[in-house]
This record gives C-alpha cells, structure tokens and sequence, in this order.
C-alpha cells in the first residue's frame, strides 16, 4: 500500500516533446514508472523514449490504459491539458507546470469538481508525487527517497528534497511523498492528503512542510485536533522571518481569514499537539521524536 | 504586477464603472489647463505612487528628515502648518498649480512607503463631488473557496483591516463563479447590503457586474476601490481605486503590461526577473542564494534562528545556471550593508558539481568583497564540495543546514 501512485500507475506524459517533459519522462521510466505513453496535438503517430506519442488524451488513454498524467504543458496549454486528462477518463493528473493564470485554475477545479469530482489533480507549479521504489510521477531526484512508513506531504519543491533526504539519512524510509504546490488555487489540500494518509495501513506518521499565507496548515491542525488524523505528525512552516508583504490593497488579508502568517500557524498546529520543527534542519530529527511518542 | 490610480481609472471607465472624471499631469503649470478642462470648481489632485496611505502622506523635498516625516504620515508626530500632503482639495487654477507644485518631483512618505518614500513623477487632477456616503468594495482571491470573492463594506474610506479585526460582521461577501461572473442576484445582494435603493442601486448593480467582469476579463488578483461613494446626484462612483494584475496571466494582456511604470519598481527586483530569479529585499547583512521559494523562505529562517538577519529573499528557481548564479550574485553584491553571502543549493536533477563549478565560474567573474559559504547537497555532492575546497578562492564551504548558518553568522560579524 502507498497512497495516489504505485507499481500498477499507469503513466502518461503531457507535453512528453518538450524540451523539460522528455527529461523528466526519461527519469520517471529510469526509476522504474510504468511510462505508457505521451501526448502533444499534431505529433501523434510517433514515439519517444520507447513509448507512442498521441495527439489527444483520449486515444493515448484507449491504447495504452493509462490511468495518470503528468503535465509539463506551458501556461498557456496547462489548465486546458488537466481538463483534457480528466474527460478522458485519467483519475490521477498530476501538474509540474509553473505559471499557470491563478483564473485559469479557477475555472479548472470549478469544471473538476462539477464534472469529474473522482479526479484527483495535484498541483499545479509542485514537484509531483513518489511512492519510493514503485512509481515517481514528477521532478523530484529519485534516489534521495527510501521506502518506509513515513508520509511526506508539502507546498513547496526543493524543501521537500531537504526533509526527506534528512529522513533517509535518519534511516527513516518513506511510503509516499506528495507536492501539494505552493499556488493559491490548487487541487489537493493538506487536508486531502492527511486523510489519505489516515486511511493507508502502510503511513505510520507523516511528516509536513508548510509555509505563510492562506489557512492550509490551520485547518490541517483542526483535523489533527478533531481526531480525524491520528497518526503521529510533525512539522516545519517556511517563512517565519519574510515580511508581512509590499501589498498594495488589504483584502488578500482578510480573505484568508487569519493572518497567514508563520507564527499563527505554528500556534495552531502546537495546539493541535503537533510537533513543529524549530530549524528546517530538525526537520528529520522532529518527525522521529513523534514517532517516539 | 501593480498599476497607478489614473491607470485603474481609466481601466474602469472603459469597464463601464464609472469613476470621477481626471486628467494626468508631470509638470505643475499643466494644472491649470487641467482645471479649466474639468469644468472648475471643487477639483482633488492626488499624487500617483504605488503606495496607500497618501491622505495623510507627506510630501517633502530632501530638507527634510526621512525618519521625521515617516512619524508624521503615520500619525506619531504632528503635522507642520504647511507641510504638504499627498492628496490636496483645491478651488481654483492657482490653488491646483501650486498643489502639483508641491507634489511633483517630490519624494511622498506614507505608512507603506516607509522612510523611503517614493518619489512623485505624476499627479492626477479629478473632479471633486459632494459624498453623501463612503462605502468598501474588495474583489479577491479566496483560497478556501478557490474562487474570486467580492467582499462590500458600508465602512468606507477608513482601513478595510481595522474593520475585518473588529466587525467582521460589517462586511458582506459573495463567492463569485468564474464562468458566471457576478449574477444580477448576487448584485441585488449587495447593494442591499450597502444600505443602496431605488435608482441608486439600479445604478450600484450596473457598477458591481462591470467590476467584477473587468477583475475576471483582464486577470487580476486583486481589486480595491475605498471609497466607493454615493454622491449628492445619487450616483455610485469609485473615488479611489487600487488593482494588482497576475503576473502569471500578463501574457494574455499586452495592454496591461504596457502599463508597468517601472520607476515604481525595486530596480533590482527588476533586474532579478529578467534573468528569471525571484528576489525580495529585506534589512539584514547576510545574503542568501538558494533553488527553490521554500528553501529560500526556510534558508532565512534558518539564519535567524542563528542569530543572523538575513539580507534578502532569492530563489534562482530548480536549475541553478551560471549566468544566474551571476546575476544572482551582483544583485547581492550591490548591497553595501552586505557582510556575508551563504549560497544553499540541494541539487537534485542538477549535479552537485556542475553548480559547483557555476559558482566558481561566476565568483571570478566578480569582485567577491566579502565571505562566501557554500552548502550543497545532493547528486555528486563530493565532487562538488572537493571542486570548491580545490579551487584556491576563498570560500568556505559547510556541511548540512545548522553547519552553514553557523559559518555565515560568524562570518558576517567578522
């Protein structure tokens, strides 16, 4: 077990031509991802990287059975690619692409959740998802991760790296590893993914990195003190020393409800009885003390 | 991406949301024809910055303490008879010549400009009305909603955060569908709110749709118009408007982007993203360089636990090329307060190595005045520590986070 992606994903490239979709299709294949095919309208009918490349979604999904995505189409293509995945039939779509329109993405979860509400998108502008030693769907280094029991969950990239490669060092493998991004609107919540990992008989605790704006991380800490996660948890929150923001107008501020800041989060998560690592480099050494209990 | 008040003005006029009526001006003898052009008597003539708080700012020429004008804009010290402030009523031709006069080419110091301030280049000169009532309209984006959320206050005119903080129930919020935009109820809705009625709010429900179509057509992130007033006539107009563009989304507007003043800018957060880098300024003596926003956020935290303060924000995004590192680094360097510089870099995809010698590269090509650390981690991380240590330059390398920190801390104080 592992959550969203394991040794029977099967995966599809979007956008596989491009100069960043072959590199990282050919490193997903290397690490051992079933790769099954990629897409880019007006280059079906050849192949690349072993695999036949399709113009759409739909005929890659009829050929090859593939049942996730990973999309490196540019801004402009992206929010459409994600709805393209999902009308073929994909539940899995998971979105690299940086720069997407915060609108565009809007209008593409409000279309999911109103036609394909069984899809699960993560990201965009995230490093992707690893179930270490079964399936890497993404741009994480591969060879950083070890398999194990420990739940990886964050908004940012190469964070992610440093927390697990510390988790690796510590001995402590991981069952999977997800980047939610670090956009406002994206698919898949902190929330969403605890209780994923709640539910996997293989995550025995879960690490998490968060960081300022938006209430993600607060109502992470609501589930914890609800008792819907009950799995030992810690975490770290980047951004505790950036400033409060040149913002020219105030209503970001009050639409996110709380302040966003660092150390209301922290506050929240101590008390919802969260451990919360003081340096991002305790990070390792914090999810191994709430192993401990 | 920001844009000037005459900028968001206009934009709303060609929405269909009507606004006073003004005319731009860079030199004070233009106010007069400017005046005359408006139809005279009551006029507002407002300096253009990006910064809020111009009401109360102070205008002022370099005579002036910074520190000094900083208390009184923000209310600390009292203001000096004839000390000028950043938005002026005036009454006649003379009064809007000398108003301009004693804006333009001045530097205006408000609540969010800092000791700073920015300097006046333009002012706007608009038609003065007869407000019955100030009202607040917010438009932004709500994450838990993940929609657009149009937020209206019968508290106008005051700071929208002060009445969040203590009446939240004060203000009305309609979660706006992207695809529909603001439906006619949703704007009956809120002009109930408002306290608006009869031709007023026909005229208030015409204003809500066009805003909220105009923030949905041309992409913005975020859109204030405080106050919204009711006039003595019974008509609805937006007497300040401030509104922020997606960077993400300039490329579908080539109109808006052309509108970037670029004297308003941080220079070098100008500079840093022509070569695709991210970067923030901040009130330290240790500069960081790092791949990736997190590690960055988390690289100046990790500094401050040390005891440091932290220079500036830099993310040169997962890649880590020589030309940016280089450019990376001479914005660091243009800082004269900087002490000390630690580069942090986990390279995944990206060998340790091949950054190594980017760095090697691009500190010979600059006259490196100051400690460097460098911490990597990653693919070939030997081989990229021993590339460093071999080199013969002077720079200090670190093994894991707590090791670096420590190293450009003591570094920095010498």
């Amino acid at each position: 077990m592992s959550i969203l992606v394991d040794k029977n994903t099967r995966l599809i490239c979007q956008g596989i031509t491009g100069k960043a979709g072959a590199f990282h299709a050919e490193q997903c294949r290397d690490y051992g991802t079933k790769l099954v095919g990629g897409v880019t309208p007006g280059r079906g009918g050849g192949t690349t990287l072993g695999v036949p490349v399709f113009d759409t979604c739909t005929e890659a999904v009829k050929a090859t059975g593939a049942n996730a995505t990973m999309i490196f189409v540019p801004p402009p293509g992206a929010a459409d690619a994600i709805l393209e995945a999902a009308d073929a039939g994909i539940t899995l779509v998971v979105a690299i692409t940086e720069g997407i329109p915060v609108l565009d993405m809007a209008r593409a979860v409000a279309y999911l959740k109103a036609h394909h509400p069984h899809v699960r998108l993560i990201g965009p502008n995230c490093p992707g998802v690893i179930t270490p030693g079964q399936c890497k769907i993404g741009i994480m280094p591969g060879y950083i991760h070890t398999p194990g029991r420990v739940g990886v969950v964050s908004r940012s990239g190469t964070l992610t790296y440093e927390a697990v490669w510390q988790l690796t060092n510590l001995g402590i493998g991981q069952s999977t590893c997800v980047g939610i991004g670090g956009d406002p609107v994206n698919g898949t919540s902190f929330v969403d993914v605890l209780t994923m990992f709640e539910a996997d008989p293989e995550t025995e605790a879960v690490l998490m990195m968060g960081e300022i704006g938006g209430n993600a991380e607060e109502l992470a800490a609501q589930l914890k003190s609800s008792g819907k996660f009950t799995k030992p948890l810690a975490a770290f929150i980047a951004g505790q020393t950036a400033p409060s923001g040149k913002r020219m107008g105030h209503a970001g501020a009050i639409v996110s409800g709380g302040s966003g800041k660092a150390s209301d989060k922290i506050d929240a998560l101590e008390g919802a009885g969260i451990r919360v690592a003081k340096s991002p480099a305790d990070m390792g050494v914090t999810l191994k003390a709430a192993l401990a209990g | 991406m920001k844009v000037h008040e005459y900028q968001a003005k206009e934009l709303l006029a060609s929405a269909g949301v009507a606004a006073p009526a003004g005319v731009v001006i860079t030199r004070p003898e233009e106010a007069a024809a400017a005046y005359e052009k408006l139809g005279g008597g009551l006029v507002v003539v407002k300096a253009q910055v990006h910064a809020g708080g111009r009401g109360k700012g102070v205008a002022v020429g370099p005579e002036v303490d910074r520190a000094t004008a900083l208390a009184i804009a923000s209310g600390k010290l009292p203001r000096p008879a004839g000390m000028a402030k950043g938005v002026q009523l005036v009454e006649s031709a003379e009064a809007a010549v000398a108003a301009a006069q004693s804006m333009l080419g001045k530097t205006l110091v408000t609540y969010q400009t800092g000791e700073a301030g920015q300097t006046i280049a333009k002012v706007l000169i608009t038609v003065g009305h007869n407000i019955v009532r100030e009202l607040y309209l917010g438009l932004a984006i709500d994450r838990a909603t993940q929609s657009p959320v149009l937020m209206a206050s019968t508290e106008g005119g005051v700071e929208i955060e002060t009445v969040a903080a203590t009446a939240p129930e004060k203000i009305h919020r309609e979660t706006i569908d992207v695809g529909v935009g603001l439906a006619s109820f949703q704007a009956r809705k809120v002009c109930k709110a408002l306290g608006l009625s009869g031709d007023t709010a026909k005229k208030g429900e015409v204003f809500l749709k066009n805003f909220v179509k105009l923030f949905i057509e041309k992409d913005c992130s975020l859109a204030e118009i405080n106050p919204l007033i009711v006039t003595e006539a019974g008509d609805v107009m937006a007497l300040d408007c401030k509104i922020n563009f997606d960077d993400n989304a300039l490329f579908k507007h080539p109109d808006v982007a052309a509108l970037l003043d670029p004297a308003e800018e941080d220079p070098n957060e100008l500079r840093a993203g022509k070569s695709g880098l991210s970067y923030v300024s901040l009130d330290g003596d240790i500069a960081c360089l790092v791949n990736g926003a997190g590690l960055a956020m988390s690289t100046m935290d990790l500094i401050k636990y040390h005891g440091g303060e932290p220079a500036n924000f830099l993310d040169v995004g997962g890649g880590a090329t020589k030309d940016q590192v280089l450019e990376g680094f001479r914005i660091l360097l243009s800082s004269t307060t900087v002490k000390a510089v630690l580069v942090n870099i986990f390279g995944g995809i990206m060998k340790c190595d091949v950054i190594a010698a980017a760095i090697l590269a691009a500190y010979d090509e600059i006259d490196f005045r100051v400690p460097l650390v460098v911490r990597l981690e990653g693919t070939n991380v030997e081989a990229g520590k021993k590339l460093l240590a071999d080199s013969g330059r002077k720079i200090i390398t670190a093994d894991g986070l707590t090791d670096a920190a420590k190293k450009v801390v003591a570094a920095a104080k010498g």
